[in-house]
C-alpha cells in the first residue's frame, strides 16, 4: 500500500518513528496526483514545489523531536480560504489571479503545525452549490463512478481525500457543503459548532452560517484536524471563547449512557430507500453498542430549505459586494465609467449560480421586500432553532441520512437550480441552528455509491459526535474500503 | 407576488450586475420559481416570533485598542488590476 493511501495517524507513527520522512509521504501524495488527477479533477491549483519545500521543513522539525499528529501531513485546502502566495480563486474567474497576501487563521494553525499543503481543492464558485459543478475551473469526478458528482460546494476537497491524493483536507459548510460531498464520496465530515474555528481569511460566503471543518479518511483524523483548527480568534468577532478539549480523547469504545434521537422528519417523502435502509442499519448498530434511541420530532424542517435560499442570498448579495473590480480580482479594463467598470467586471467575473443569488439576496433585502422575505426568512429560523433546542433536550444526538439520494449523474440537476438545492435539505437546519454535525460513510448503494450518515448534537457538543461517530466506525468496518479507481 | 422581468432588471442594476437580453427571461422563470418556492414560509404563523440573526447568542466582541502592524501598502497593492505605485486606479468619477 502506499504512503498516501494512509491515515493522519498512521503516518503520524511512521514518522515521529523516522521510519518514513515528510518528503517521502509528500512524494506519495504527488504521485497518486500524478496517476489519478487527470480522471478526479479534486484541484485547482498545485503546488508541488510548495509542498515539497513544506515537507522539507517539516523533516526538520521531526528530527527536532516535534509531536505535532500534523507535522508533515499532506493536505488539499479548499480554495475558499487564503494562502499567502498561494493563489486562491475560491472557484471564480473572477478571483483567477489572486495572491492572498495573508494566511487564513486555519492556515497559520496548520503551518505551525508543520502540515504540508500540496493544493488548493476544487468547490463550486463561492462555495454555491451541491455538486461542484459551479466550479469556472471544470467539476471533480467522484471517486466512486467518474461520471457521478462528488457533491458540493466542497466537492474537490472529498474527492481527494476518497482517492488518496492527500492524507485529509479543509472544506467549509454553509448548508452542507462538508457533510455532503463527505456522504457523497465515502469519507469522514464535519462542521463544527457556529464560532468553534476562526473563520478569518475565509472567503465570506453567509457570515452567520459559515463554518470551517476538516474531510478525512476516518473519525480518528478528524478529531486530530478539530483539534488543531479550533480555538478563539479575535480576528473573527464571532468566534467563540470556548476551551478547546482534547477531540481523540473522547473516542472511547461504547455509547452506554447516550441517548440517539431519530427526527422524524428526516425519514420523510424523497427519501431513497436504500439511504434510508442504510441509516435504519446504523441505528440498530448504535443500540448495539449500548445508546438508547428515541424518536423525536423536528417540525419546522421542511422550510429550513426555503429560509436558507433567503437567508444566504440576502448575507452573500452583501458580501459579495467587495467584488467590484478596485483592490483584487477580475477588472473589465475597457470600461470607460465607474459604473460600467463595477458592472462589466462582475458580470464577466461571477458565473451564473452567483448572479442567481446575488440578485435573490438583493431582491430579499430591497425596500417593500424585506419584511416579506428576509424577516419571514429569519423567524422561521428562530423556529428551526427552537426545534432543536427542544429535541435536543430529549437525547444527546440527532441520527438521519446526510443527503436524501447517493450521487447523482454529472449534469443531471444543472439545468433545474431548485432541485438541486432541495438536495440540501438534510444538512441546511444545522447551519441555520449553528450546530455541529458529522457525515460518516454508513454503506454502498446498488450502483456502488457511498452512503453517509449524519449525526447532529448541541452546540460544542463535537465530543458526543465524535464518540458517537467513532462508535459507529468501529461496527461497520468500512475504513480502508476504497474505490476501484486504480 | 410574481417577480417581473422589469424587477429583475431593476434588482440586477442594484447589484450592479449587468443581465444579456436573452438572460432576462430565463433568470426572470429561474426567480420565479426559487420565490414561489420561498412562499411556502407563508404557511407558518410566525407572529410574535423574534427574528434570528445569529445562529448563538453572541455579544460584542470587544478587544484592547492597540496598534498592530497592517499590510504594508505594496502588498495592499499587489493584487489590484490597475494601479500607480501608490494607489488603485479607478475611471474618472467626477
Amino acid at each position: 500500500m502506499e504512503l498516501a493511501h494512509l491515515t493522519i495517524h498512521e503516518v503520524h507513527g511512521k514518522l515521529s518513528r523516522r521510519e518514513i520522512s515528510a518528503r517521502e509521504l509528500t512524494e506519495s501524495a504527488l504521485a497518486r496526483i500524478a496517476a489519478v488527477e487527470e480522471r478526479v479533477h479534486a484541484f485547482i491549483t498545485l503546488d508541488r514545489e510548495g509542498a515539497l519545500a513544506q515537507a522539507a521543513a517539516a523533516d526538520r522539525l521531526l528530527a527536532a523531536g516535534e509531536t505535532n499528529p500534523l507535522c508533515g501531513i499532506p493536505l488539499a485546502i479548499k480554495d475558499v480560504l487564503c494562502t499567502r502566495g498561494l493563489r486562491t480563486t475560491c472557484g471564480s474567474k473572477i478571483l483567477e489571479n489572486f495572491l492572498p497576501p495573508y494566511d487564513a487563521a486555519v492556515i497559520e494553525k496548520l503551518k505551525a503545525a508543520g502540515a504540508v499543503i500540496l493544493g488548493k481543492a476544487s468547490m463550486d464558485e463561492f462555495a454555491m452549490g451541491s455538486s461542484n459543478e459551479n466550479c469556472a475551473y471544470g467539476a471533480p469526478h467522484n471517486p466512486w463512478q467518474l461520471d457521478a458528482v462528488c457533491g458540493g460546494s466542497s466537492g474537490g476537497s472529498a474527492a481527494a481525500v476518497a482517492a488518496d491524493e492527500c492524507i485529509a483536507a479543509l472544506g467549509s459548510d454553509t448548508g452542507g457543503s462538508i457533510r455532503q460531498p463527505a456522504s457523497h464520496c465515502g469519507v469522514v465530515g464535519i462542521k463544527p459548532t457556529y464560532g468553534r474555528v476562526s473563520r478569518y481569511g475565509l472567503l465570506a460566503y453567509a457570515s452567520s452560517l459559515d463554518q470551517i471543518g476538516p474531510l478525512t479518511k476516518d473519525v480518528r483524523d478528524a478529531a486530530l484536524m478539530l483539534n488543531a483548527i479550533s480555538g478563539h480568534d479575535q480576528r473573527d468577532s464571532t468566534s467563540v471563547n470556548v476551551p478547546v478539549p482534547d477531540y481523540s480523547a473522547a473516542l472511547v469504545e461504547g455509547l452506554a449512557g447516550l441517548k440517539v434521537g431519530i427526527p422524524r422528519e428526516y425519514f420523510g417523502a424523497g427519501l431513497d430507500p436504500e439511504v434510508a435502509g442504510a441509516v435504519r442499519g446504523t441505528i440498530r448498530l448504535l443500540a448495539e453498542a449500548g445508546a438508547e434511541i428515541v424518536e423525536v420530532s423536528l417540525p419546522h424542517t421542511e422550510y429550513g430549505v426555503a429560509a436558507y435560499y433567503i437567508i444566504a442570498p440576502a448575507e452573500a448579495s452583501s458580501n459579495l459586494a467587495r467584488y467590484d473590480g478596485v483592490r483584487f480580482g477580475y477588472r473589465d479594463l475597457a470600461a470607460e465609467t465607474l459604473h460600467d467598470m463595477y458592472r462589466q467586471s462582475r458580470s464577466q467575473g461571477f458565473g451564473p449560480e452567483v448572479k442567481r443569488r446575488i440578485i435573490i439576496g438583493t431582491y430579499a433585502l430591497s425596500s417593500g421586500y424585506y419584511d416579506a422575505y428576509y424577516k419571514k426568512a429569519s423567524q422561521v429560523r428562530t423556529l428551526i432553532v427552537e426545534d432543536f433546542t427542544k429535541a435536543l433536550a430529549q437525547c444527546d444526538a440527532l441520527i438521519s441520512p446526510v443527503a436524501p439520494t447517493p450521487a447523482w449523474r454529472l449534469g443531471e440537476k444543472t439545468a433545474d437550480p431548485l432541485s438541486m438545492y432541495l438536495s440540501d435539505a438534510l444538512t441546511i437546519p444545522t447551519n441555520l441552528a449553528g450546530l455541529p454535525g458529522i457525515s460518516v460513510p454508513c454503506g454502498l448503494s446498488s450502483a456502488g455509491l457511498p452512503i453517509g450518515v449524519q449525526l447532529q448534537a448541541a452546540p460544542f457538543a463535537e465530543e458526543k459526535l465524535l464518540r458517537l461517530a467513532f462508535n459507529l466506525e468501529q461496527r461497520l468496518g468500512l475504513v480502508g474500503r476504497k474505490p476501484a479507481l486504480a | 407576488m410574481k417577480i417581473t422581468a422589469e424587477e429583475v432588471i431593476y434588482v440586477a442594476n442594484l447589484a450592479r450586475l449587468n443581465l444579456a437580453p436573452e438572460e432576462v427571461g430565463p433568470t426572470t422563470e429561474q426567480l420565479g420559481r426559487i420565490l414561489a418556492y420561498v412562499e411556502k414560509l407563508d404557511a407558518l404563523n410566525t407572529d410574535g416570533v423574534a427574528p434570528a440573526t445569529h445562529a448563538l447568542a453572541v455579544t460584542n466582541a470587544f478587544r484592547d485598542d492597540e496598534v498592530r502592524p497592517s499590510l504594508p501598502q505594496q502588498e495592499a497593492l499587489a493584487n489590484g488590476p490597475q494601479v500607480n505605485g501608490e494607489a488603485f486606479v479607478v475611471p474618472r468619477v467626477i
